[in-house]
């Protein structure tokens, strides 16, 4: 009796052994951060002297700050336009899904730019958009159209810098899909196929719904992508001009480290975290439903 | 198959199609190839607007070697890989502890904490931010490339976690039980059966942090700022401010930095695309 209270004693203390490590290097640095930077929003401080409570005063200056809503509505235009990486991504996906000679090496061509930095997307793309001798020029200059001088213009800048990270982002998506449609069973197709779907038919019927974990990820990771935009705007722009392609991201680190503005900093972060959360209790709501079974 | 396999389509559209693979790829890589082609250049030509003719002058070694010659770049590059080295071993070894407890041990608080470290993944790291820099701080870590491998390792491991224990949940319970019955400490079931089985995985995963870790930017920028200790992503961005309109320097510059990464994906392009559509196929 003794020996079996010891042995399930061991037992439940067992897996914290392997998982110790991991969970406090997790906790101390992102977890415990999390709600630290919370608390630090109500407070003002400019990382040196005394910290001073301030309630919601970080909040209230946000409300009237145009540069908050400024940014917070760039991001909500990156979230509606970095949508379009996944029916993108379909696209060249149902494009690529093909056996001929060399495939291989076309899919990898169109997915490598997944795995540049996005600084130097952002180089890439501050040079294809360059007004006098950028490669965009040219294009439009076949269609006779002046150069535009896309990330100099306060309207187009910000869609500019989405269309930069689309490239990348349509990249993933599209083998997010052919991953998804190498998955699907062969059977059902001939199946369907024989009942006369095709085309259109067959792609809203019978492809589309099976690619579903696949669309699932896509989505995700795209909404966390068009949250997380940071690299881009700060490596092509840095926010401007005169802060009109600035997202929350980049307001925020602005304010924390050109600013001395710590409490309100944490302030657009807590912001931005709870934009975020939304997604992400969305997610592992999801997650841990399969989870259960 | 779907879409309808070429090959049982009519001959112009096979034709059809295989012409318009080339001109998909050349028009979808055309940013890049200008960034290229503007790496070869002089100065005289790019301001010229000589695009696509032949450069006057092929200022292809010259550039090449004034990024070398002229700049910190070796350095950038050698501390990215001092970073994402340690990076890649520190995290995945804490994952594959983590992992085979979340896969194989019933215990309470094992979904919180599987769901603690989904969650995790998805936050912007501004709200990491202040308090990730003020510990490093205090830790008397800024400015060191140990202030990047710390918290790269701690944010990196949630990630890995998840992965790890989705990977060692497909290893089947009998394996284990046998071992126990031998009296085989769970230690010695995690290292002589465990870890080779999640072989693959390892892989899988070894490639995509070296590439999240490369690449990050935004870390780089918070956590150090002196060129002895910065990685790539920061470098090239400050080079970017010393060259101006040096547009053949900077794109010199940018395929330098982008190299790394690029190559280890064509060597390892299987186990890249493993790991990154783990979950795009079930769940």
């Amino acid at each position: 009796m003794h020996s079996n209270n010891s042995r399930s004693w061991s037992d439940t203390l067992t897996p914290w052994y392997f998982l110790a490590p991991a969970i406090v290097i997790f906790i101390v640095y992102v977890v415990f951060p999390i709600g630290q930077s919370i608390l630090m929003s109500f407070y003002q401080w400019d990382g040196i002297g005394e910290k001073v409570f301030i309630g919601f005063g970080n909040y209230l200056e946000l409300g009237e700050d145009p540069q908050f809503w400024t940014s917070l509505v760039n991001n909500i235009l990156w979230l509606l336009f970095y949508m379009l990486a996944v029916p993108l991504g379909l696209g060249i996906a149902l494009f690529l899904n093909q056996e001929v000679l060399g495939i291989r090496a076309v899919k990898s061509l169109f997915f490598f730019p997944f795995v540049i930095s996005q600084v130097i997307i952002g180089i890439v793309f501050s040079w294809f958009y360059d007004p006098s001798y950028g490669l965009l020029q040219d294009i439009l200059a076949l269609v006779n159209i002046d150069p535009l001088p896309i990330l100099a213009d306060e309207g187009l800048v910000t869609y500019g810098i989405i269309a930069a990270g689309l490239w990348p982002q349509v990249a993933y998506t599209m083998i997010l899909f052919l991953t998804g449609l190498n998955n699907i069973s062969p059977d059902q197709i001939e199946a369907a196929r024989m009942d006369g779907a095709k085309g259109w038919s067959m792609l809203r019927y019978i492809v589309i719904p099976q690619l579903r974990p696949a669309t699932f990820i896509a989505v995700v990771v795209t909404v966390i992508g068009a949250l997380r935009s940071f690299d881009l705007v700060a490596s092509m722009t840095a926010g401007g001009p005169y802060g009109s392609s600035s997202v929350l991201a980049y307001f925020m680190y602005e304010q924390a480290i050109f600013n001395y503005r710590m409490g309100y900093g944490a302030a657009i972060a807590t912001v931005l975290f709870l934009i975020m959360l939304i997604y992400i209790a969305f997610f592992l709501w999801r997650m841990l439903k399969d989870e259960r079974g | 198959m779907f879409p309808t396999p070429i090959a049982q389509t009519k001959k112009t559209t096979q034709v059809g199609y295989k012409l318009l693979l080339p001109i998909a790829v050349i028009l979808w890589l055309l940013p890049l190839a200008a960034v290229f082609m503007t790496s070869a250049r002089s100065i005289v030509d790019i301001n010229a607007g000589n695009y696509w003719g032949l450069p006057t002058e092929w200022n292809l070694i010259e550039n090449y070697t004034a990024v070398f010659a002229s700049t910190n770049m070796a350095r950038y590059l050698l501390n990215s890989l001092l970073i994402t080295l340690p990076v890649m071993v520190g995290s995945v070894f804490l994952a594959t502890l983590a992992g085979f407890a979340l896969a194989k041990f019933k215990f309470r608080g094992n979904l919180l904490i599987f769901a603690l470290f989904i969650g995790g993944n998805f936050v912007p790291f501004q709200i990491l931010m202040i308090p990730v820099r003020n510990l490093t701080i205090d830790l008397g870590l800024y400015d060191t490339i140990w202030a990047l491998i710390f918290f790269h390792v701690a944010f990196q491991t949630g990630f890995c976690s998840l992965f790890m224990r989705n990977f060692i949940i497909g290893i089947p319970e009998e394996l284990l039980e046998s071992c126990r019955l031998e009296g085989a400490s769970e230690w010695k079931i995690f290292y002589s059966i465990i870890l080779p089985l999640v072989r693959p995985a390892l892989a899988a995963l070894a490639v995509l942090i070296f590439t999240f870790v490369w690449n990050d930017y935004f870390w780089a920028l918070i956590l150090v700022q002196s060129d002895e200790v910065r990685p790539v992503t920061a470098g090239i961005s400050a080079l970017r401010g010393q060259w101006l309109a040096s547009w053949n320097l900077i794109s010199a510059g940018a395929i330098v930095a982008a190299l790394p990464p690029v190559a280890l994906f064509f060597a390892m392009q299987k186990h890249f695309i493993a790991g990154l559509t783990l979950g795009a196929t079930k769940g």
